[in-house]
């Protein structure tokens, strides 16, 4: 894509988030190699490569998971706006970017509770005790993740009673419910059938009015269908950025255009 | 043809492995069911209400073990008091908390080897330390906290077991919704983990329960005929902890006590304690097995 044509369309936008020169290693092992990109507010931004391409891994580091396991190591920033805070400082707490960024995982995760304490407890960890706000958020969350209908009648069943896409829309309201700044998505539709895979696209799309969106997806007719600007990922180094359909229809790099006609990968 | 003949051939190793494992089986069931038939067939006419109502006695008819498992329930009452809390913590740290480096290896390896350490040098290490060094004599306390040092392995083991079986992925959920490490345990995998840890404690009692060894060697009275003080009083504050440094006796040495009596009759009694005790040991294991199926009914991942 020509250089005005990406001007005009991010003209309107307001970053979100900045990723700066980010490099991260498990151990010796350099796994992201001097990532920059923006993520704009509101839109949906996918990021796709092949298996093993680091594209999970640079999304695990917008949350911090990676703290969680020894020997992990960040170099560069991730700036969150508009406070322009580096989630990645050391002097920031991981619990305290986990509060302002949500995450759904690869395979729908419910704990073994209720569907009702599924959604109210990231509001119990932040300490809300008040029954009816609880309530009215687990409510509002529900709905936004489009399962209110479906589950208003049983919200104390046990979570796991649930089909495979309807713990998927419960993870996601889940993570709602404490009005995440950024949504994270780790290949989110991987375990699920087609009508589920569906359900959760147009989820994605709808909520991008809510919550800024960042999604790895190993499907590439979905990050065209779902996301208004792409990245593509090759052995942890970012090889192109840009406006989704620029992106698919007319790539710059070679490489990227290997990948999406499915010469490679 | 020739294929029919070689399925048939590999599945008379099949059945042959089939017979063999189930012999295997049976040599450690029947050898149970004998040794326990005999055990009730002997001592079962020996019990009845005064059986559990009566003291030990000169007199084999009239002799009980009232003394014995009041001892045994008081000691395991204390056994577990110390052992649990103090099993699932060092579960839980060395599972959530502590980091993989050689300190914690070596600990484990620790943990694991004292599983296997003798009873009786639980023992000696009492006498010296409880019994003596802290004073606190030949009390319930003392083998209540003999016994809990002998199966805080098992707990840890156990505990550490449970925790593991919980998927990463739901760690990680938590997590990722700003949860706290200690939020993480205490709402997850403590509640997920519990019937697994549950199982583990009365595994280790029902282990403990059977204990002698080391309760003689800190020095259990074998003939008692009084009960320690009632842990509930009459009076404020109600509640009294008399009962912790009382001499006691428990069930195996009430039983040992009987079979080294050279009169016919006391050996009957010794049966009969017998049939009680494990008796008391399969209810445990049946409570295990039942908390298990009630905990996990509502856990999937």
């Amino acid at each position: 894509m020509s250089a005005p044509d990406m001007q005009m369309i991010t003209e309107t936008l307001v970053a979100k988030a900045e990723v700066r020169n980010l490099d991260f290693y498990y151990g010796d092992y350099r796994a992201l190699k001097g990532i920059s990109m923006p993520v704009y507010e509101h839109q949906v931004t996918a990021l796709i490569g092949p298996s093993g391409c680091g594209k999970s891994t640079f999304l695990r580091c917008f949350n911090r998971m990676h703290d969680l396991y020894p020997g992990n190591r960040y170099d560069g920033q991730i700036v969150l706006q508009p406070d322009n805070a580096d989630l990645l400082a050391r002097d920031v707490d991981p619990i305290e970017v986990r509060m302002r960024i949500g995450m759904v995982f690869q395979k729908p995760n419910p704990f073994p509770k209720s569907i009702f304490e599924n959604v109210a407890y990231g509001l119990r960890v932040r300490g809300e005790t008040s029954r009816r706000r609880i309530e009215e958020k687990v409510e509002q969350a529900l709905q936004d993740a489009a399962l209110f209908e479906e589950v208003k009648s049983r919200l104390q069943e046990p979570a796991y009673n649930l089909s495979g896409g309807q713990q998927q829309r419960l993870c996601i309201a889940r993570a709602l419910a404490t009005d995440p700044e950024l949504l994270l998505f780790d290949e989110p539709t991987s375990a699920l059938d087609p009508i589920a895979t569906a359900s959760i696209e147009e989820l994605i799309h709808d909520l991008k009015t809510r919550v800024t969106i960042l999604i790895v997806t190993h499907n590439m007719q979905q990050a065209a269908r779902v996301s208004d600007f792409t990245a593509y990922m090759y052995l942890g180094e970012m090889i192109e950025y840009g406006v989704t359909d620029e992106l698919f229809i007319k790539p710059k790099k070679k490489q990227t255009e290997d990948y999406i006609t499915g010469r490679f990968g | 043809m020739d294929i029919r003949k070689d399925i048939q051939k590999r599945k008379r190793l099949d059945a042959l492995f089939a017979v063999l494992g189930l012999l295997a089986l049976m040599v450690g069931v029947l050898t149970f069911c004998a040794l326990f038939a005999e055990m009730a067939l002997n001592g079962m006419g020996r019990i009845d209400w005064s059986f559990f109502t009566s003291f030990p006695s000169r007199r084999a008819g009239e002799a009980g073990i009232l003394s014995a498992w009041v001892g045994s329930t008081l000691v395991m009452l204390t056994t577990a008091f110390v052992a649990v809390p103090l099993g699932v913590a060092a579960g839980v740290y060395l599972e959530e908390y502590a980091r993989r480096n050689w300190v914690t290896d070596l600990i484990e390896i620790n943990i694991t080897n004292l599983a296997g350490v003798p009873s009786i040098v639980y023992g000696l290490l009492a006498l010296g330390l409880f019994v003596y060094q802290f004073g606190l004599g030949q009390s319930i306390l003392s083998a209540g906290l003999t016994l809990a040092l002998l199966i805080l392995p098992v707990v840890i083991v156990a505990t550490r077991e449970a925790i593991r079986s919980i998927p990463q992925a739901i760690r990680e959920g938590s997590y990722a919704l700003g949860a706290t490490k200690w939020q993480t345990v205490r709402h997850h995998i403590l509640p997920y983990s519990s019937a697994g840890i549950l199982t583990g404690i009365i595994i280790g009692m029902a282990r403990a329960i059977g204990e002698t060894a080391p309760i003689i060697t800190i020095g259990a009275l074998t003939f008692i005929a009084f009960l320690p003080p009632s842990p509930l009083q009459a009076t404020p504050p109600f509640l009294s902890f008399e009962w912790l440094v009382s001499p006691f006796t428990v069930m195996p040495i009430q039983m040992f006590n009987w079979t080294s009596r050279p009169e016919a009759a006391f050996q009957v009694n010794a049966a009969a304690a017998g049939f009680v005790l494990v008796i008391m040991t399969l209810a445990m294991n049946g409570l295990a097995i039942w908390l298990r199926y009630r905990l996990r009914r509502n856990i999937k991942w």
